[in-house]
């Protein structure tokens, strides 16, 4: 795979190792701007997605440290109408997945990002614990994390009279099954 | 016809009535689910944000699970537990080493013969077998077909419909005595994941959804996702806030929906645990007059092939 300018530096550029782990390539796009044009969210992104693939595709480290610190790799909702509508079919929420991991692994989330990320996390120690996601368990945890103690209170008052806030969560039965896969992967709980 | 059934955590937790009204109407047309031994949370949409190794591994437990209890067809009602189970099996099909990593990650062997199906597929095959007469109370409302984006697209791997203007869900409306409405935001997202740590996005999201919606006419907005329905419905009055105008449309699942074309009673099919109540205005009495006049000149239900 081939960028226009290589960049020097001991690390491979961010193109290449996300080729390597993803088989998806950067140098497809010709930057047509259709996925920016469709994107829900690009007017609130700091960079739309076309400038992030053109980034990847320069390959500069500094462009590099800009995508991965981005805050449009935490506001892509994965509604995939990019890769739907794009003429070469580049697998942009898969590139942003990869950049997101690869955000966290260097610590250079983007600090509008941080509830998100909360709410990521939330839902996933909930998933590890039961095996399912159980949601008054998730919401407590998001509020920990995130310090919005009483944002949506009404809404979850609303919810519970509904009966759609269950005390206790289900507990699967092979819950070390689902460690396992915890640990092999994301690692350890933070 | 008989299937397995995933049915995810949200049918069991905030969408309950999408679970319960599936399988209230399931007898009806002739569906008979098996649920899926101690199936686990898929990770959407939080694990395809943090590891993409998780993201498969959660899906492939489920099919792998399936596969063991000797289901071919599962049927997965909540588009995005549907979403990534198909992109999961496909992303192990077409890679063995991925496909040998993700079971020996779920001490499983994940061999691509069990598949999901999605609801509008189930239901459009079920409907084809010429049930029409069931329906003794035709649903008859102009609703808008809220699509959301998990159920069509990725285009290539759920292999679904059409991806920007589908038609599947109006169709099933249309037999059922409903009249959907043309309308822009089909298929465009409502916000999803964001819910809860960005709900003013989400409100300016599911904004626009409601807005056209209303704008052409609809009575009810008809979805297939547990997501789209918390974002229009538990959000709307978010959103109502930051339009500064009163919208109060029903959200219906479109089970829901046809439970009450089925004539089953509003309590069995959940209609009580919705935010906005599911009511109706009564009409006008020359209805085809009033119809015309607010929908700028287009009869509902025409939406031509």
């Amino acid at each position: 795979m081939s960028s226009e300018a290589a960049p020097s530096g001991s690390e491979q550029s961010l193109a290449v190792r996300l080729y390597d782990a993803t088989s998806e390539s950067v140098a497809k796009c010709y930057q047509c701007g259709k996925c920016s044009a469709g994107c829900p969210l690009a007017s609130e992104m700091d960079f739309p997605p076309s400038q992030i693939i053109r980034m990847l595709q320069l390959g500069f480290p500094s462009l590099e440290e800009q995508c991965v610190s981005s805050l449009s790799i935490w506001y892509c909702l994965t509604c995939e109408t990019c890769m739907a509508r794009c003429p070469k079919e580049v697998d942009l929420p898969k590139i942003m997945e990869f950049l997101r991991e690869e955000s966290m692994r260097r610590k250079k989330t983007h600090p509008k990002a941080k509830e998100i990320i909360a709410f990521h996390k939330a839902f996933l120690d909930s998933v590890q614990a039961a095996g399912r996601a159980y949601e008054i368990g998730m919401i407590a945890d998001y509020k920990a994390r995130s310090f919005h103690l009483f944002q949506d209170m009404f809404v979850a008052i609303k919810l519970f009279l509904h009966g759609k806030l269950k005390l206790f969560p289900h507990l699967i039965k092979e819950r070390a099954n689902i460690s396992r896969i915890f640990s092999q992967t994301i690692g350890e709980k933070e | 016809m008989k299937l397995g059934y995933y049915p995810g955590c949200s049918l069991r937790g905030t969408a309950r009535e999408f679970d319960e009204s599936l399988l209230a109407i399931a007898p009806g047309i002739g569906l008979e689910l098996e649920e899926i031994p101690d199936w686990n949370c898929c990770g959407a949409s939080a694990a395809h944000n943090l590891n993409r190794e998780l993201s498969l591994a959660l899906p492939a437990r489920v099919l792998a699970l399936a596969e063991k209890a000797g289901m071919e067809e599962v049927l997965v009602p909540c588009s995005m537990c549907f979403n990534r189970l198909a992109v999961t099996r496909h992303e192990l099909l077409e890679d063995e080493e991925l496909r040998k990593r993700v079971s020996d990650i779920i001490k499983m062997d994940y061999q691509g013969t069990a598949r999901a199906l999605n609801i509008l597929e189930t239901l459009g095959k079920l409907f084809d077998e010429g049930i029409e007469d069931k329906f003794v109370k035709p649903f008859d409302h102009e609703v808008a077909c809220y699509y959301g984006c998990l159920i069509v697209r990725p285009p290539k791997i759920v292999q679904f419909d059409r991806y920007e203007d589908p038609q599947s869900m109006d169709e099933l409306m249309k037999k059922i005595g409903a009249h959907p409405i043309d309308w822009a935001f089909k298929v465009e997202c409502c916000g999803a994941g964001l819910s809860i740590s960005r709900t003013d996005l989400v409100a300016k999201l599911s904004g626009k959804i409601i807005e056209d919606a209303v704008h052409r006419g609809a009575e009810a907005i008809i979805v297939a996702c547990p997501m789209c329905h918390a974002n229009l419905d538990m959000r709307q009055e978010k959103v109502e806030k930051l339009k500064g105008k009163k919208y109060s449309i029903p959200v219906l699942y479109l089970t829901q929906a046809i439970g009450l074309a089925l004539g089953l009673e509003k309590k069995k099919l959940s209609l009580h645990r919705h935010m906005v109540p599911v009511v109706f205005p009564p009409r006008e009495k020359p209805a085809i007059e009033s119809k015309s006049k607010t929908k700028t000149g287009k009869v509902a239900g025409q939406v031509e092939e």
